[in-house]
């Protein structure tokens, strides 16, 4: 920020009140309401974004410019996902997908990162277990999916245990990257504090790894919602999925373009609640991990 | 008079891919209690193994270790323990930093705090109780380090180049501190430091190591009078002792560069 000064001005020269102080006060000011303005384009950009392609939409479709039997429109799609929600089904399935997700992601969440956690305890144990648990994370556990359903039944607990095997491994391995790279003097310094073994895995292990667990909540989410729906896509009687693969195969399109929104919607609401739960996990962390 | 320790004819032998590298030979020390002791030798002398040894979490291959003439050789918890790296967990505030060997032992919260905050009020970390490791300064942080040393309540403190990593000006002000500290508490210390001027204005005695193997080259007493101030550093007795280390130190140069970073700095402080 520069302070014009008028040439000539004998006022400029002498007045001390414009200094520094004055023009960076200018500044940030000047700063802040720039900030604010790139903000509000932001959202009006993004919401510009969203209705422009909504209306293209309904608009080609409307012309049939696209083909409005596979890729329905805005409009049919909302009238459709009214119908059902008020005299369908929709909520029910909703709650199903969205339960057995939830349930198959703390699970998951929770025992892999014991799992990854234990393997502080002993060196031999984790080497041993190493090269299964990335054989495990390579192999794709969809393939699971129809001796799962076979075992569990077609009911709410298949799901669970599909979202369950998707999260697990991941956990595991995060929690465990995290243990291995736990600072080994900070753990000699517990010892020498006279800490036993398990007061240093509650005191430095557990917390040092934390954000290690944390970071992988945002993957293992959209992973436990896919294993949810596969689940469903296999057999079921309830679910977003089901209803999906059921209007495909009555060739009601309008129907799976609603289940297609829905899931959207909720990809994106859960994705938010497990950026806030990180948030509020990893308070007190250093930022940047560690 | 029995001395508070002694370290006896301990040697440390480790092997790394096959062959046997010796860290430590014969190294005998006698502490008497309330002194401060400081070691200075050139890198990779073992030092940080002697200390590891010294705290019970590595075993010597030879020797042992005696408080008040009791054999604690391998045992872990009769020392306090310090560090170049202040290593202060960062998910806690600094009075639970302070805080973590009173936790240890059982303390409650608020039994631990009210030992901790008098302390912090009068060592110069008043009004940080609840900021967090990363919003301290260097030389705040080596104080923290060093009152949870305190708070563990052990005569002996063993303190590991402290103060190595701050700049020097910050260092002048917290050698002046610990011994304002060591005067306070009648603690015996054993301090490891490269730098000859801090161990002779901090030392009643010091032992220069030779490079690996670790052995005692000499042993040098400081007789100047307490309480110092820091002009001490520039008077002749301070240059005389000072000389007379450089020369020990300086003999075993040639081997020494040659075994920077060998066994004694990776012998870390891993149990």
């Amino acid at each position: 920020m520069t302070t014009r000064v008028a040439p000539g001005s004998d006022d400029a020269l002498t007045a001390p009140a414009p200094g520094p102080g004055a023009s960076s006060q200018i500044g940030a000011d000047e700063e802040e309401l720039t900030a604010r303005r790139l903000r509000t384009r932001t959202i009006a950009g993004r919401v510009l974004v969203g209705l422009l392609f909504i209306g293209c939409w309904e608009l080609f479709s409307s012309v049939h410019l696209i083909d409005p039997f596979y890729w329905s429109k805005p409009s049919s799609i909302v009238a459709t996902g009214w119908n059902v929600l008020w005299h369908g089904t929709l909520l029910l399935d909703i709650a199903f997908t969205s339960g057995a997700t939830i349930l198959g992601f703390i699970l998951g969440v929770t025992v892999g990162a014991a799992i990854g956690l234990s393997f502080w305890w002993s060196r031999l144990y984790a080497w041993v277990a190493e090269p299964y648990l990335v054989m495990l994370n390579a192999l794709p556990k969809l393939g699971l999916a129809p001796i799962l359903v076979v075992l569990l039944g077609i009911g709410f607990g298949s799901k669970v245990a599909l979202a369950f095997a998707l999260t697990v491994i991941v956990t595991a391995l995060s929690a465990y990257g995290g243990v291995r790279s736990v600072d080994r003097d900070l753990e000699g310094l517990l010892y020498s504090l006279g800490a036993s073994r398990w007061q240093v895995f509650s005191k430095v292990v557990v917390p040092w790894s934390m954000p290690w667990i944390v970071n992988s909540f945002r993957i293992n989410i959209a992973l436990a919602l896919a294993g949810a729906i596969v689940g469903e896509f296999i057999a079921s009687r309830q679910g977003v999925g089901r209803m999906i693969l059921y209007a495909g195969q009555v060739l009601d399109h309008n129907l799976v373009w609603v289940g297609v929104v829905v899931l959207g919607v909720l990809a994106m609401l859960m994705y938010m609640a497990v950026a806030a739960i990180e948030k509020w996990l990893l308070k007190g962390f250093e930022t940047g991990g560690a | 008079m029995q001395d508070k320790l002694e370290v006896v004819q301990v040697s440390k032998v480790f092997t790394k891919s096959g062959t046997q590298v010796t860290a430590l030979e014969d190294i005998s020390l006698e502490i008497p209690k309330g002194r401060f002791i400081s070691i200075i030798g050139p890198s990779g002398c073992g030092k940080s193994t002697l200390f590891n040894i010294i705290a019970g979490l590595i075993k010597p291959s030879s020797g042992c270790i005696l408080e008040d003439g009791k054999d604690i050789t391998g045992q872990r918890g009769h020392v306090g323990y310090m560090l170049q790296k202040d290593l202060l967990l960062p998910w806690r505030t600094t009075l639970k930093n302070i805080n973590l060997g009173l936790e240890i032992r059982g303390y409650g919260a608020k039994q631990a705090a009210e030992r901790a905050l008098p302390l912090m009020q009068r060592y110069g970390l008043g009004g940080f109780e609840h900021s967090y490791p990363r919003e301290l300064s260097g030389g705040m942080r080596q104080r923290a380090a060093l009152l949870r040393t305190l708070l563990y309540d052990r005569d002996l403190l063993l303190l590991d180049e402290p103060f190595g990593a701050l700049d020097a000006q910050t260092r002048l002000t917290m050698q002046g501190w610990l011994l304002q500290i060591w005067a306070d508490f009648h603690k015996t210390v054993l301090f490891v430091t490269h730098d000859i001027d801090e161990s002779i204005y901090l030392s009643d005695v010091v032992y220069v190591l030779s490079g690996r193997p670790g052995r005692v080259k000499a042993v040098v007493a400081v007789d100047i009078e307490r309480p110092r101030s820091q002009l001490v550093m520039t008077s002749s007795q301070f240059m005389k002792l000072k000389h007379e280390l450089l020369t020990l130190l300086s003999e075993g140069e040639p081997q020494a560069d040659s075994v920077d970073g060998g066994v004694g700095a990776q012998g870390g402080l891993h149990a």
